[in-house]
C-alpha cells in the first residue's frame, strides 16, 4: 500500500540520479571525429569567424578553450606532457616565447615559416607571429592638443603627466609593451619608468575600459593598441567620438609592434592536422579573412594588406626588438615589485 | 581540503618568500581596499535591512505585501548584474562610494529577510510592555525590539560580509580591487602560482575573523522563553504626517535598487549595438546552465542527507564536527576552492581535470551548506518513532529509509535541489576557472561580453539571468514571512 507513495516520491529522484551518471559520458563521446584543441588567448570573436571557414576546408573539427596569454601558457606548462592542447595562439609574444623556455613547442616546417618575414618569429623556428598591432596613445581631443602630446612614451613618467594618464597592467597587451621596454631600455630604466607612470596614472582592468575613460574625458590619455580605436570608429563610435590617436615614431618603444603567435604543441596526438591549421592561419586566405574581420589586426603575410585603417603597417616605425627577447616572467616580476600585480 | 592546500602551498613557498610577498606595497592597498569596504558595506547593509523590516513589519505603513516583494526583489539580480547596470550609466560608481552603494543594493536583503521573520515571530506583548511603560518607539526599538533580534540582524550581516568578501565580478566592472579580484588578476598572468594561494590564506584569514567575530558578537546570553506567546496582531507605529516621507524613502530604495539596473538592462537591449542578439548562444549557454544547475542541485542535495542524518539521528562529536566542517568550507570564496581543485587535479588526478565531475565537486563544496539547511528543516521534522514502529514492524534499516523517512522528507530535498540549483545559475568564479572546454554559462557569457564593455551583447544573458533567479525569490520572500 505504501509502495505507491514510496515510487511516485522517488521516481524524480531517480531520474536525477540516472541523468549525474549518464551526462558526463555523454559529453565525453559527442563525436567520433578527433577534435583539434586550440587554446586560444586571441580575441574570441576573431577565432570565431577562422575556425569554422577551417573546419570547412579540411574536415577537421575545432574545439576552443578562451582565456588569457599568460593564464593559457603557465596552464599549458602546468599541465606538461598531458596537456589536451594540440595548438596555442596568443595576443603578444612574451607568452609564446615562455612555453618555448619549457621546451613545450614543436618545430614548425618551412611552408608555414616562410610565408611570415623573419622579424616577426623566433630564430628557433619553433612558433611563428600571424598577426600585429602597434601601441598608440590614444588622447581626448577636447582636453589636449597633439602639439601637447609626448615625444616618446617614456615621457609619460614625467610629473607633467601627473593624474593624466591611464593603462591597463593587468593584460597581456600592457605587458607586452613592458617587455619592450625592458629589452630596449635595461631593468632600471625600465623600473623607474613603471614607478613614473604608477604615480601619474589610473589603472584599469582591460583596454576597452581604458578607451571608453579617455573618451569620455575621465582622463586625458590612455596606452592602448591601435586596433581598440580604429575598431569602435568603424562599429558605431560610442567610445571613440571624443578622441584620436597618436602613432609614437622613430623607433621609440612607444611605436613598439606586438606580435600575436601560434604555434604547435610537442604533446599533441594531432600534430600534422595542428600544422594544417597554423599554416591555414598565414596563408593568404586565412590571412584575408583576419583581415577583413571586425579584428583590424595587422597580417604579417606581406601578400595580404588591412584596409581602412588610419595607419598602414609599412608607414610604423616599430623599434628592432626581436620577439624571442621578450622576457614574460621578468616583466610580471617588476610589475610586482612597482605593486601594479 | 581547500584549507589544507592553500596552507600547504604556503608551507612549500618557504617564509622568506612569503614575508617578502605580503609585504609589498599592493598587499597593503588590497587589505585597506577590502576592509573598509567591508566595514562600509556591512553597516550600511543592516541601516538598511534593518529599517527596511521595521517600517515593513512594525508601521502601518500602506501596501505593506507590495513593499515586502519590492524590498526582496534585488535578490533575483545577480551583484556583477547590478554592478553592470550601474557602470553602464555612469562612471562615477567607479568609486569607493560608489561600491559601497552598489554591493548595498544588492546585499541589503541578506539582512532584511532574517529581520523581518524575526520580527515576525516576536511576541508584541514585549514591545507593549515597555510601551505602556513609557518608552516612546525608538527607546522601544532600540532597547527591546533591537536585543531580541539582533541574532538574526548579526547573521545576516555575516552573510553580507562573507558575500562581500567573496565577490569579484561587480567589484571588478566598478573597477574597484579588493583581495578577490587580485587573485583573479594572480591567476590571469601566472596561472595558480603561489602568490595567488597566499592571497587566498589572507582572504580565509579574513573570512574566518568574520566568523569568530561573529559568534562574540552573538554571545552566550540566552534568548529562547518558554511559550511563544499568543498570536497574535502587533500594534503598529502610527506614521501619521511622515508617512509621505517613509513612502518616498521605500520608493526611492526600490528605484535605485532595481530600477537602475533593470533601466540599463532594457535600454541596452533596445540599442544591442555591440554586436546584436545572437540566438543560438543564448540558448547554448542557457541549456549549460540549466543542466549544471539540476546535476549540481541533484548531486548535492544527494550529498546532504547522509550528513544531515548523521547530525541528526546520531548526535556526537564527530558528527558535530562533519556538519560544522561543511559550513567553514562554504565560508571560502569560490576563487579559493576553485584554485584548490585546479592544484589537486592536475597533480594528482590529471584525469578529471578539466571535466564536469570536477566543477561539480566545485559546486559541491560550494553549495553543500544550502542544501544541508533546507534538508535538516524537514528532517527535523520526522520523529524517530515513526521509523522505529517500521522496525519494529520488521522492515530492515534500508528499508525504513526508503518506506519511511525518505517520502517524509522529498518536499525539504527538492527546496534544497532548487536553492543550489539557483546560486549554480549565478556562479561566476569557480565556473570561469574549472568549466570544461568550452563550456559557457549565462553567467560566463555575460562576463566574457561585460568586461569587453559590450553592453548590449552582454544585456540578454543578465536578463536571463535575472528570470531563472526570480522564483527562488519568491520562494524565499514567501517563506520569511510564514506565519508561526
Amino acid at each position: 500500500m505504501n509502495n505507491r507513495l514510496v515510487r511516485t516520491g522517488l521516481r524524480p529522484l531517480l531520474g536525477v540520479a540516472a541523468l549525474t551518471l549518464v551526462a558526463p559520458l555523454l559529453a565525453a563521446c559527442g563525436s567520433d571525429e578527433p577534435t583539434l584543441v586550440i587554446y586560444n588567448a586571441q580575441h574570441e570573436p576573431l577565432l570565431k569567424e577562422l575556425a569554422p571557414e577551417f573546419t570547412k576546408e579540411t574536415g577537421i573539427e575545432v574545439e576552443l578553450r578562451n582565456g588569457k596569454d599568460l593564464e593559457m601558457s603557465n596552464q599549458i606548462i602546468a599541465e606538461g606532457k598531458a596537456s589536451p592542447a594540440d595548438v596555442f595562439l596568443t595576443e603578444n609574444s612574451p607568452a609564446m616565447s615562455q612555453v618555448e623556455a619549457a621546451g613545450l613547442f614543436d618545430e614548425l616546417p618551412n611552408d608555414i615559416l616562410d610565408v611570415i618575414p623573419e622579424q616577426y618569429r623566433p630564430h628557433s623556428g619553433l612558433w611563428t607571429g600571424f598577426v600585429a598591432r602597434s601601441t598608440v596613445l590614444v588622447y581626448n581631443t577636447d582636453q589636449v592638443q597633439e602639439s601637447q602630446l609626448p615625444a616618446s612614451l617614456l615621457d609619460l613618467a614625467k610629473p607633467e603627466w601627473q593624474g593624466r594618464i591611464s593603462f591597463s597592467p593587468t593584460g597581456a597587451d600592457f605587458q607586452a609593451i613592458v617587455a619592450a621596454v625592458l629589452e630596449l631600455e635595461g631593468e632600471e630604466a625600465t623600473k623607474a619608468w613603471l614607478e613614473g607612470i604608477k604615480a601619474n596614472g589610473k589603472v584599469y582592468d582591460g583596454n576597452n575600459l581604458v578607451l571608453e575613460a579617455v573618451n569620455s574625458g575621465e582622463v586625458e590619455v590612455g596606452i592602448v593598441y591601435h586596433y581598440y580605436w580604429e575598431r569602435d570608429r568603424k562599429e558605431n563610435g560610442d567610445v571613440s567620438d571624443h578622441s584620436a590617436q597618436h602613432y609614437f615614431t622613430g623607433g621609440d618603444p612607444g611605436a613598439f609592434v606586438s606580435v600575436s603567435g601560434a604555434g604547435v604543441l610537442k604533446s599533441s596526438d594531432m600534430k600534422s592536422e595542428a600544422r594544417e591549421f597554423v599554416k591555414f592561419l598565414v596563408d593568404r586566405k586565412g590571412q584575408q579573412i583576419l583581415a577583413d574581420s571586425y579584428a583590424l589586426e595587422y597580417p604579417l603575410n606581406p601578400e595580404v594588406q588591412l584596409e581602412g585603417v588610419t595607419q598602414q603597417f609599412s608607414q610604423l616605425q616599430p623599434p628592432q626588438v626581436n620577439v624571442s627577447d621578450l622576457d614574460a616572467k621578468k616583466v610580471v616580476d617588476l610589475l610586482e615589485e612597482v605593486g601594479f600585480l | 581540503m581547500p584549507l589544507g592546500y592553500v596552507l600547504w602551498t604556503t608551507a612549500e613557498l618557504g617564509r622568506a618568500e612569503a614575508v617578502d610577498f605580503l609585504w609589498r606595497p599592493r598587499i597593503g592597498e588590497l587589505l585597506w581596499n577590502t576592509t573598509r569596504l567591508l566595514v562600509a558595506g556591512v553597516v550600511t547593509s543592516v541601516v538598511v535591512g534593518v529599517a527596511g523590516a521595521w517600517v515593513v513589519e512594525r508601521t502601518d505603513v500602506p501596501g505593506r505585501g507590495w513593499w515586502h516583494g519590492l524590498l526582496c526583489a534585488p535578490l533575483a539580480v545577480p551583484a556583477f548584474v547590478n554592478g553592470f547596470g550601474w557602470v553602464s550609466t555612469t562612471h562615477a560608481v567607479q568609486s569607493f562610494p560608489g561600491a559601497v552603494m552598489v554591493v548595498t543594493l544588492s546585499y541589503y536583503p541578506l539582512v532584511y529577510l532574517p529581520t523581518v521573520a524575526a520580527l515576525r515571530r516576536l511576541d508584541p506583548a514585549v514591545e507593549e510592555v515597555a510601551t505602556a511603560l513609557g518608552k516612546g518607539p525608538w527607546q522601544v526599538f532600540l532597547r527591546v525590539t533591537l536585543p531580541a533580534i539582533s541574532p538574526a540582524v548579526l547573521g545576516g550581516a555575516l552573510l553580507v560580509g562573507l558575500h562581500l568578501l567573496a565577490e569579484y565580478g561587480a567589484l571588478q566592472l566598478l573597477n574597484y580591487p579588493t583581495l578577490t579580484t587580485a587573485i583573479l588578476q594572480q591567476y590571469a598572468t601566472v596561472f595558480n602560482g603561489p602568490s595567488a594561494t597566499l592571497l587566498a590564506l589572507v582572504l580565509v584569514t579574513f573570512c574566518l575573523l568574520l566568523l569568530g567575530l561573529e559568534l562574540l558578537l552573538r554571545g552566550r546570553r540566552p534568548r529562547s522563553r518558554v511559550g511563544a506567546g499568543t498570536s497574535r496582531q502587533v500594534t503598529r507605529v502610527r506614521l501619521g504626517r511622515r508617512r509621505p516621507l517613509v513612502l518616498a524613502g521605500l520608493a526611492g530604495l526600490a528605484i535605485w535598487a532595481l530600477g537602475v539596473p533593470l533601466g540599463a538592462l532594457v535600454r541596452w537591449l533596445v540599442r544591442g549595438t555591440s554586436t546584436g542578439i545572437e540566438g543560438g548562444e543564448l540558448v547554448s549557454a542557457l541549456g549549460n546552465t540549466l543542466l549544471l544547475a539540476v546535476l549540481a542541485g541533484a548531486v548535492t542535495t544527494a550529498a546532504a542527507v547522509p550528513v544531515v542524518w548523521l547530525a541528526v539521528r546520531h548526535r556526537g562529536w564527530v558528527t558535530t564536527a562533519i556538519e560544522r566542517s561543511v559550513y567553514t568550507a562554504s565560508a571560502m570564496p569560490g576563487i579559493v576552492i576553485a584554485l584548490a581543485l585546479v592544484t589537486v587535479s592536475i597533480r594528482v588526478v590529471p584525469d578529471l581535470y578539466q571535466t564536469l565531475a570536477l566543477l561539480l565537486v566545485g559546486y559541491l563544496i560550494l553549495f553543500l551548506p544550502r542544501a544541508v539547511v533546507s534538508v535538516r528543516g524537514t528532517f527535523e521534522l520526522v520523529p524517530p518513532g515513526l521509523e522505529e514502529v517500521a522496525r519494529s514492524l520488521g522492515c530492515s534499516g534500508p528499508e525504513v529509509a526508503r518506506r519511511v523517512t525518505l517520502p517524509l522528507v522529498v518536499p525539504g530535498l527538492s527546496a534544497g535541489a532548487a536553492l543550489v540549483a539557483l546560486a549554480v545559475s549565478t556562479e561566476l568564479t569557480a565556473t570561469l576557472l574549472l568549466a570544461p572546454l568550452g563550456t559557457e554559462t549565462l553567467a560566463t557569457r555575460f562576463w566574457s561580453d561585460a568586461s569587453s564593455i559590450a553592453y548590449g551583447a552582454a544585456a540578454p544573458y543578465a536578463l536571463a539571468l535575472i528570470v531563472l533567479s526570480v522564483p527562488s525569490t519568491w520562494l524565499l520572500a514567501r517563506l520569511s514571512i510564514r506565519s508561526r
